[in-house]
Formats: C-alpha cells, sequence, structure tokens
C-alpha cells in the first residue's frame, strides 16, 4: 500500500508537471493576447516528432533543444501571420483558427510520419534504474522529467516575477494599450509569447515523447485534459494552473492504479438490481474511470465554483 | 405614439413580400419532390439522405453559434445520444410490436436531445465565449469516453444496430429501400428547417441575437442571459438530435463516433464554412461539405487535411462564410455596379489558381514520398497523372505556389481598390452597404 502511495504520487507529480510545462504557456498566452491556444497540444505533439526525428539524426541532446525552438519558431510565425490577420474578426475567429490548425498539424503528422507510434527511445545514457523501492525500479529518465519541468517552472517565475521582460510581460497582459503607449512594441511581445510558450510545449513534448507514446493522436489525447487544466485552475490564472495541473496528474494516477469498483465495495450486499440494468456502473472499476476523472472534476468545478479554483474573472 | 409603435414592432410585410416568401417554401417542396426523380441511383439518393442530416444538424448547431454566439465543440454529444436512444426505441417497438410507425422515432430522438441539453446545458451556459466553448469540450469527451465503458446501453465499439423495417408499418411502407428513407428525411428536414427559422423569428431568437451581441444591456433590460443561453441550448440539443435519430436510421446503426470529435468538428466546419451571418449560411455549408467530403475521399488520400486548409482558409479570408462572401455583392448588384469589380476578379482568379494548384501539386508530391515510398513515382492525382520524382514537377510546384503567391497578392490590392470604388459608388447612388 505503501509502495502505491510512493509510486502514484511520484508519477502524479510528474505527470501534473508536465500539464504545467503545457498549461502555462497557454494560460499566459490567454492573458495577454486573450484567445486559447486550441493547437497547443499541436506544439507538443510537434515537440515530440521533431525530438525524435532530429534524436535520430543528431541524438537526443541536440534535439531537446533545436526541437523546441524549432516548434517556438513555427508557433511566432502562426502568431505573426495567422492570428494577427484573425484578430480583426474576435475571439471566436481567433479560437477556430486555432481548431482548424490543430486538425492541419494533426493531418500533417500522420502524412509524415504514419499513424503507428513511431520508436521515441530514451537516451541511453538516461537508460538505467535511478533507485529502487519497495522492489520497484523507478527509472532515471522519469526523474529528468521530472527535473527538467522542475528547473523551467522556476526559471519561468524568475523571469516573470524579477526580470524586466517579465515585468513588460505582466503589463501587457493587463494594460497592453499603456505598455504600447510606453513604446514597447507589443505586436512582437505578442509574438515572442506565443513563441516561447509553444517552444514550453515543445520542451514538454521532447520528454515525454520517450517515455510516452509518440503517436499522431497524442495531441487528441491529451488536449482537452489540458483545457480542462485550463478551466479548473481559473481562465487566465497562473498559480491557479499549477495547482489545477497537480491536482489533475495525482487524480489520475491514483484512479489508475486503484481496482475498487462499487461491486466489490459492496460484496454480497448488493442489491438485486445492480447486477441486471445497472451492471456497468456496478461492475466498473476506478482504474476504468480514470480517463474520465478530468471531465468529471470538471462538472464538479462548474457546479460548485464556476469561475474555477483560483480564477478572478468571469470571462 | 405611433412612432413608437412602427419603431417596436416590424412593419407587416406586403403582399408581394409575402407571396415570395411562400412561394420560396413551396418551391422547396417541389425541388425535393422532383429531386429523386432527376437523380434516381441509389448513391445520389443516400447523398442527399446525408446532405438533409447534415443541414439540420448544422442549423441546430448555428441556434448557438451564429444566433447565441456560443462557440460549441460538443455538439455531437446531443446528435450522437439522439442517435442512440432512437435504435434503442427501434428494437423495443419491433420487439414488444407497439403501434409506432417509423416516422415518428426521430421525434423520440429529438426529445432524448432536449432531455440531455436540458440536463447538461444549465452548468455548461453559465458562461460564455471561451469558458463556454472549453466547457463544452469537458462535457463531450466525459460523454464520449462514458459511451466507451457504459457498455450494455451504448454497445462497446461495435455500437448497438436496429432493423428499420421490423417496425409498425403504415400505409404499406416498410422503409427497406433508400427512396423512402429518402423521403422520411426530406419530410423532417423540411419541418426542422421552418421549425428552426421561425424559432429566428420570435421575441426568443431576437433575445438570443441581443444577448450574442451585448449580453450586459440584456441584463439592463431585464432578461437574465443566463436562460436565453439555455433556452437556445435546449432548441439545439432537440435538433440536433432530430438529425441524430434520422442519422442512425440511415445506418441503421448508432456507435460511439456519433459521439466523438470528429462528428462535432465536422458540424463546426459545416456551419461556419457555409456562412455563420445568415439563415441559409449553414445549408449551404451542410450541402458543400457533404458533397465535398464524399467526392474529395475517393480523389486523394490526404483529404482531411485539405478540409482543414480550406476551413483555415475560410476564417482568415472570408470570416462570413460562402454565404456572407455571395451577401457581400447584393449591394453593388443593387446599384448595378457589379461590373466594375468583375474584371479585376476575374484578373486575381489567375494567379490565385496557379497558387492552389502549385500547393496542391506539392502536397501530393510529398505524400506520394511519404505515404508510399517505395511505389512507382508516377502517380495520378485528381485524375492527372505526373511523375513525382521529377525535378520539372517539383520546380513548377515551386514556381507555381511563389510566382502565384506574389502576383495573386498583387492583384487582390486591385480587386480591394475596384470594390471599394463600386461600393461607395454603390453608396452615391444610395444603396445602403
Amino acid at each position: 500500500m505503501l509502495e502505491l502511495i510512493v509510486i502514484s504520487t511520484l508519477n502524479g507529480v510528474l505527470f501534473g508537471m508536465l500539464l504545467f510545462l503545457m498549461a502555462s504557456g497557454l494560460t499566459v498566452i490567454f492573458s495577454m493576447l486573450g484567445v486559447l491556444n486550441f493547437a497547443h497540444a499541436s506544439f507538443y505533439m510537434l515537440g515530440a516528432f521533431f525530438g525524435f526525428q532530429i534524436s535520430r539524426w543528431v541524438g537526443f541532446w541536440p534535439a531537446l533543444l533545436i526541437a523546441p525552438l524549432l516548434a517556438g519558431a513555427i508557433g511566432a510565425g502562426v502568431e505573426r501571420y495567422g492570428l494577427r490577420r484573425v484578430h480583426k474578426n474576435g475571439h471566436v475567429a481567433e479560437l477556430l483558427f486555432t481548431f482548424g490548425l490543430a486538425f492541419a498539424i494533426e493531418e500533417i503528422v500522420q502524412i509524415i510520419w504514419g499513424k503507428s507510434p513511431v520508436d521515441f527511445r530514451v537516451p541511453p545514457l538516461l537508460d538505467f534504474p535511478a533507485f529502487t523501492i519497495f522492489s520497484t525500479n523507478y527509472p532515471a529518465f522519469k526523474m529528468f522529467m521530472l527535473a527538467v519541468s522542475i528547473v523551467i517552472f522556476v526559471g519561468l517565475l524568475v523571469v516573470l516575477k524579477k526580470t524586466r521582460i517579465g515585468l513588460i510581460v505582466q503589463a501587457a497582459l493587463t494594460h497592453p494599450h499603456m505598455v504600447g503607449h510606453l513604446g514597447h512594441n507589443v505586436g512582437r511581445i505578442f509574438m515572442l509569447v506565443f513563441g516561447v510558450g509553444t517552444a514550453l510545449a515543445a520542451v514538454a513534448g521532447v520528454i515525454a515523447g520517450p517515455a510516452l507514446v509518440t503517436q499522431s493522436n497524442m495531441a487528441g489525447l491529451l488536449g482537452p485534459i489540458l483545457f480542462v487544466v485550463v478551466v479548473v485552475g481559473g481562465l487566465g490564472s497562473l498559480p491557479g494552473a499549477f495547482v489545477a495541473s497537480l491536482l489533475i496528474g495525482l487524480v489520475q494516477t491514483f484512479a489508475v492504479s486503484m481496482n475498487g469498483s462499487l461491486a466489490g465495495a459492496f460484496g454480497p450486499l448488493s442489491p438485486d438490481y445492480a447486477a441486471t440494468w445497472l451492471s456497468d456502473i456496478w461492475n466498473v472499476t476506478i482504474a476504468q474511470i480514470a480517463p474520465i476523472m478530468p471531465y468529471l472534476l470538471l462538472v464538479l468545478i462548474l457546479i460548485f465554483r464556476p469561475m474555477g479554483l483560483l480564477g478572478t474573472r468571469d470571462t | 405614439m405611433s412612432d413608437l409603435a412602427s419603431s417596436a414592432a416590424p412593419p407587416l410585410p406586403a403582399a408581394a413580400d409575402k407571396l415570395k416568401f411562400y412561394g420560396l417554401w413551396l418551391a422547396v417542396i417541389v425541388a425535393l419532390l422532383v429531386l429523386p426523380k432527376l437523380f434516381s441511383s441509389g448513391g445520389s439518393l443516400t447523398t442527399f439522405s446525408l446532405i438533409g442530416i447534415s443541414i439540420i444538424f448544422a442549423l441546430s448547431y448555428n441556434i448557438l453559434l451564429g444566433q447565441t454566439g456560443m462557440l460549441s465543440f460538443g455538439h455531437a454529444v446531443y446528435y450522437g445520444l439522439g442517435g442512440f436512444l432512437a435504435i434503442h426505441a427501434i428494437n423495443i417497438v419491433a420487439k414488444n410490436k407497439f403501434a409506432i410507425p417509423l416516422p415518428v422515432i426521430p421525434l423520440i430522438g429529438g426529445l432524448t436531445g432536449l432531455v440531455f441539453a436540458a440536463l447538461l446545458g444549465w452548468v455548461s451556459t453559465r458562461r460564455s465565449g471561451t469558458a463556454f466553448a472549453m466547457i463544452s469540450l469537458g462535457l463531450a469527451e466525459l460523454v464520449a469516453s462514458s459511451a466507451l465503458i457504459l457498455r450494455t446501453f451504448f454497445g462497446g465499439e461495435a455500437g448497438v444496430s436496429a432493423n428499420r423495417t421490423k417496425v409498425f408499418r403504415l400505409f404499406d411502407w416498410s422503409f427497406g429501400p433508400q427512396i423512402q428513407i429518402y423521403y422520411l428525411v426530406a419530410a423532417w428536414t423540411l419541418l426542422a428547417v421552418l421549425a428552426m427559422y421561425a424559432l429566428t423569428r420570435t421575441p426568443l431568437g431576437r433575445m438570443c441575437n441581443a444577448v450574442r451581441d451585448n449580453p450586459e444591456r440584456v441584463q439592463f433590460v431585464g432578461y437574465d442571459p443566463h436562460v436565453i443561453r439555455y433556452l437556445a441550448f435546449c432548441f439545439s440539443g432537440f435538433f440536433a438530435g432530430i438529425a441524430g435519430a434520422l442519422a442512425a436510421i440511415n445506418f441503421e446503426i448508432a456507435n460511439s463516433a456519433y459521439l466523438g470529435a470528429v462528428q462535432s468538428g465536422t458540424v463546426l466546419f459545416a456551419t461556419y464554412i457555409g456562412g455563420i451571418g445568415f439563415f441559409i449560411g449553414p445549408i449551404v455549408g451542410a450541402i458543400f461539405v457533404t458533397i465535398l467530403s464524399l467526392g474529395l475521399s475517393d480523389l486523394t488520400p490526404v483529404w482531411q487535411l485539405y478540409f482543414g486548409l480550406i476551413f483555415i482558409a475560410v476564417v482568415m479570408y472570408a470570416p462570413g462564410g460562402l454565404t456572407g462572401l455571395l451577401m457581400m455583392h447584393r449591394p453593388l448588384l443593387r446599384a448595378g455596379t457589379l461590373t466594375r469589380v468583375l474584371p479585376s476578379y476575374a484578373v486575381a482568379f489567375v494567379p490565385t489558381l496557379a497558387m492552389i494548384t502549385g500547393l496542391m501539386l506539392a502536397i501530393e508530391t510529398i505524400v506520394h514520398f511519404t505515404v508510399n515510398p517505395g511505389d512507382d513515382s508516377h502517380i495520378k492525382s485528381f485524375g492527372i497523372p505526373f511523375d513525382a520524382a521529377s525535378p520539372y514537377i517539383w520546380a513548377m510546384a515551386a514556381m507555381l505556389i511563389f510566382g502565384g503567391f506574389y502576383l495573386s497578392r498583387k492583384t487582390w490590392t486591385r480587386v480591394a481598390q475596384a470594390w471599394d470604388e463600386a461600393l461607395s459608388s454603390a453608396r452615391d447612388k444610395g444603396v445602403a452597404a
């Protein structure tokens, strides 16, 4: 039992930090540009596939640097030549543009790399068990993932709170016009933020690629969870996104490792009707409903706290 | 007093307008009756049925997006649940020999959509805009994933099937042949389109538009935007359920794909490409997208990519959709200045077409080398044979793309100039834009 708790906590925090790597970019982009980037998970996928391809050519470590830069450059290009043009048509058009983009990116990835998973391996340098607890080997690569996400998290915090760029970004969040009047190029800041946000998602992709499955449907699987994180945390709230990422990471990992069901809980005390028309609900295990846990959480949050855990605005 | 009354209520339509209005609906009925006589093959009847279903679905979606300003990424939930309930209803009716004929079944689907929209709608319509979009996506994922867990009702991966010919027969209509299904779909489409058009003319329909444009003022007037969004959501779920039930009757099966993200995406594409600003927009979009997806899938393996690119192009360059583009020309047509724009269109058309051809050539060449690299490089796409390995083809694609892009940028500026001139002279003639 203790083993389960320790391992699940580690995995949950890891998944949560990965989610936050993406949710942070999504949140900053949303609060600055007012557009929820539907294609954010697609940049995560692009990061994973670029990482796969580049690590085949020159190895994993250069890929860890080049793939996010590449994806970030594409992201900046999308902002400059796509979103900025659509901006005058309103937020719905912007959201739809990123929706179409997500659709197109998935198709393009399918054309180039096919529909089946690619063989993205853990680099040999990190291919050993980091430590053993309760007879379970914990892979070093997962510790590396955790370290990378924590380093980026701290770095982001320092940049946002302590540097001049962070100051301008924070100011542009609430008063973009005033920042423009003070002589800063708001358009360029937006492009930069979009590029950095998508690059962060791509970093998540490169480090998650070898550990999870690198496949053309990975964006479609992760995207909705990412939006749940953002809504549960409160749209536009960075601390909220952090709390929600960890929460969902932990909830989902713990649910996967639990095997209980209503039938198991009640045992012989089950009422008769449970075996007939309620049998689906009665026999389903917690592990089986793990994929829908984030969405159940979303519904609960919407009922009890519509603006999200730490959200302040109602839009 | 009389001034106030005339500004508060629209004037009663003149006799000529009425004639035009009812004449239009009559013409539609006649067209629907004549259509299967003109194209009587099984394939075209199936296509018509699919278009009809798609029209109801897209129009129901536009109650949300176009009329109330709510962007939903999970509209297929109500479509799919309607379909599942319809299939179960057919099975139950056939088993117990209830005296319920097949044409009534879509109503069951509609009521299912209504019930679930009423259940899920209250929480999701509490907020509009981006939050609503994300919530609809989350709820859609919730329902779609639950469908795979609740196997007894949803039938798992395989879905649930039914035999539509086994239900109670009225006037000896078995609904086996596709032609009878066509008439069933056509009748329901007509009914649903009429009902949804009528809905836009009611005070509720007007308040929906008000909520879309300025929810704050709606509150000042004394309405609750949440309630109005909720009502619109319920109506939309009802019609989506009807569409889903018709689809289930048409295919005689309902599976989890009915509820999925792809279905929600398709209706969004159809509605937006058609144009959300006009009532007829989603109808145009449904026809266009259905025919395009059936036609393109025969011509190229990557038709979905083209589909996505068309959608992006519409969002970027024609936010009003196809109908929006056509309607833009109405003031020019009325003022008779349309002829001034047409030559510049003809000039801009050539390089734009060249650019699109170049893009398609490039895509098809790349697809050849990534999807089936070992095959013979002499491929045939869109019925035109060419050698994908030849450097001439590559050079031609590059030239068409870059040359076409450069020239079309220049020519479209000319179009904009000609457009401005034509519009200002139309204004001078007193035609409102």
